[in-house]
């Protein structure tokens, strides 16, 4: 009876233990409800102290009304800079489904780097830089009331004469700036601003990339909505140089997406499946050489549009995860190519030596 | 003022002009042969000319806010640089210039056989292609699928042609559609058409809402009906005002109230928010509705409203 009892208990602190090593408490994040920024924040201190090996925040910039522009790195510590990845979510703050899915994607890598062997190549190849809302001071007004649900710009108030707010980030950057796609006129939604890199937050990301330009292999800024992966550029009559290649990759993540729920993304530059536009951010990524740099637009092609229902949040956030890796994956087997075979051979060794090791028993 | 200098030096100047003016401004002590000196003056009048001509980038326009000004011309609320629309013969079926004409054909669709059980989507385009046509305008034809709401991509798809001619007038004149469906006469009203019906045709009757979905997307099922018609009574709008340069969605409805029943109509009043995908303009029509199983979707007014979010004080 004692014997029994005492195994149980044993069995209980076990379980136990295993549950908080695991971070399973009562209050674990729901990454299938949208979030307020301070809810967002809160996460990203928790991700940090819960994967201190390999996350940790830094804060590159500050907005209009002056808070700390924060991302988290996440990959194991090297001795050198490592190459590394850039996510950008949230820079049109009605975009909600966007900062979901860098949730999404900071709590997919974090929870499999120990235990899926690619994932734990990348860590070691790469660092992920992930800003879960750039566009803070927009997020944070798109959920003051149902009013301000469908904001889009900057907050930054109009200089001279204009009485509107805000300034369209994604057209904002130093790239092909007021070329086209643009309006001049200050309370448009895609006002480009009074100048380039008028905006903060714009200048945060400039400077960052500037900085970073030879680690980055990779761009990926996410918004919504339309199903659409977009390569550079905006303008209509200039090309990137290596547009095959990167119709390639988006095609293939297309694929990846489509396999998850069926859902079509379809891939192209903006003025051919979208509208001509200048001044973004994946086209400036592209400019100053980042050579894979990438738009995603999420759900839905225009039923909800802004207004994603909450219970498809998790499938477009697995659909674009599997996106995304492709285009990951694709970037690192490319540039370590010696690591994608020392995978493929560890997992090798492993099932062997398990085989022989199970047929050794008997 | 010297990082002023250096600002404009950077963005206007040649490389040998700038790397002269640098490095007088970072060694003004030092003194300077002959040539240099002609070098300095040369680059110095280049830089005084190219000063007189600079201007803060482009002029920002001080007009009346987008949203609050006049008539919705949906001409006024798009880029200035307007894209160019030189693709004629066979469209590429994904891009937009053949989506931006399905999605015009869609709307029409909507305004015929729209119902609160049965809102047409685009599932995709087959095949396109567009010609000028001799009074001025271009007309494409299409071949596209298209898929019903509640069911969505659960249920058939049904297959359907268009042509959608815009006109290329002065003032704007809505496109105009010729459409064919597989299988659309068979299409009766549905049993749950039907009972939506009747449940809301009773003279006590007096639904009324506000942001279906909500913000966070969410709708009760309830609602959702009254949310499809929305969309069918939107789609006139949409159809109206579409051009070449658009392509409209509903965004959300903001408010929907329910008047009295006339002449066996379900009668409902609606204020719904449309996007437009290329000026990303959030646009706020009034119009009031009516619906039955037999006469189907009809709008009696509409109007739009100006919108003046981007001119709101910040709280204090």
């Amino acid at each position: 009876m004692k014997g029994s009892v005492m195994s149980v208990l044993v069995v209980l602190a076990l379980v136990a233990q295993d549950r908080v090593a695991c971070g399973l408490e009562d209050k674990s994040y729901d990454y299938t409800k949208y979030h307020t920024m301070d809810e967002i924040s809160a996460w990203m201190s928790q991700m940090e102290r819960e994967n201190p090996d390999v996350a940790s925040s830094m804060i590159y910039g500050r907005t209009y009304e002056n808070r700390n522009i924060t991302l988290l790195k996440i990959g194991f510590t090297g001795a050198t800079p490592k190459k590394a990845v850039w996510m950008d979510c949230g820079i049109h703050a009605r975009e909600w489904i966007a900062p979901a899915f860098c949730q999404h994607f900071v709590k997919e890598i974090l929870g499999s780097y120990q235990t899926d062997p690619k994932v734990n190549m990348l860590f070691k190849n790469l660092d992920f830089y992930i800003t879960p809302v750039l566009n803070m001071d927009g997020y944070i007004y798109s959920w003051k009331d149902n009013t301000t649900r469908l904001w889009r710009k900057s907050r930054s108030p109009g200089t001279g004469n204009c009485t509107c707010f805000g300034t369209d980030l994604n057209r904002n950057f130093y790239a092909n700036w007021g070329m086209v796609g643009i309006s001049r006129n200050c309370c448009s939604e895609i006002y480009n601003g009074p100048t380039p890199l008028s905006e903060t937050e714009a200048q945060a990301v400039t400077d960052f990339l500037g900085a970073h330009q030879n680690q980055l292999l990779c761009y990926l800024t996410i918004h919504s909505y339309g199903q659409l992966i977009l390569v550079p550029y905006g303008h209509p009559n200039i090309s990137a140089p290596n547009y095959n290649e990167l119709m390639e990759v988006g095609l293939a993540a297309a694929n990846a997406i489509k396999a998850v729920h069926g859902k079509s993304y379809k891939v192209g530059t903006s003025p051919d499946v979208l509208y001509a536009n200048s001044g973004s951010s994946r086209d400036f990524a592209r400019l100053i050489g980042i050579p894979y740099s990438f738009t995603f637009e999420l759900r839905d092609e225009g039923d909800y549009g802004f207004l994603l229902p909450e219970d498809q949040i998790q499938p477009t956030c697995e659909e674009a995860y599997q996106g995304a890796m492709s285009i990951i994956n694709y970037i690192h087997d490319k540039n370590f190519r010696g690591s994608a075979i020392t995978v493929t051979a560890t997992l090798w060794t492993t099932l062997v030596a398990s085989w022989i090791s199970s047929a050794n028993v008997f | 003022m010297q990082s002023v200098i250096r600002t404009h030096l950077e963005s206007v100047s040649s490389h040998s002009c700038y790397a002269t003016e640098l490095s007088f401004i970072n060694s003004s002590t030092r003194r300077r042969s002959p040539p240099e000196w002609i070098m300095k003056t040369f680059c110095s009048v280049w830089l005084l000319l190219s000063l007189v001509e600079l201007r803060p980038a482009l002029p920002v326009s001080q007009e009346t806010p987008l949203a609050c000004r006049g008539p919705a011309d949906p001409a006024l609320q798009q880029p200035e640089t307007p894209e160019e629309m030189d693709t004629t013969g066979d469209l590429e079926p994904t891009h937009y210039p053949a989506r931006r004409a399905a999605t015009v054909a869609l709307h029409y669709l909507n305004t015929r056989h729209g119902s609160p059980y049965r809102v047409f989507g685009l599932q995709q385009v087959h095949k396109a292609s567009a010609e000028d046509v001799a009074a001025g305008g271009r007309k494409y034809s299409l071949d596209f699928s298209v898929t019903t709401s509640p069911s969505g991509s659960a249920g058939p798809a049904l297959r359907c042609s268009a042509e959608v001619l815009f006109p290329r007038t002065e003032q704007h004149t809505p496109p105009d559609v010729q459409l064919n469906c597989e299988a659309l006469q068979q299409l009766n009203s549905t049993a749950e058409d039907e009972a939506f019906y009747q449940k809301y045709i009773t003279p006590d009757s007096a639904v009324s809402a506000q942001y279906l979905p909500d913000s966070y997307g969410n709708m009760s099922e309830d609602m959702q009906p009254f949310w499809r018609l929305a969309r069918v009574a939107a789609s006139f709008i949409m159809l109206r005002e579409s051009s070449e340069n658009t392509e409209f969605n509903m965004a959300q409805v903001a408010s929907i109230t329910q008047q009295e029943s006339s002449e066996k109509q379900l009668m409902l009043d609606y204020v719904v928010l449309l996007h437009d995908l290329p000026s990303q303009e959030i646009i706020q029509w009034k119009l009031l509705a009516s619906w039955s199983p037999d006469s189907g979707v009809r709008v009696l007014q509409m109007e739009w409203q100006p919108r003046c979010p981007h001119a709101t004080k910040p709280p204090n």
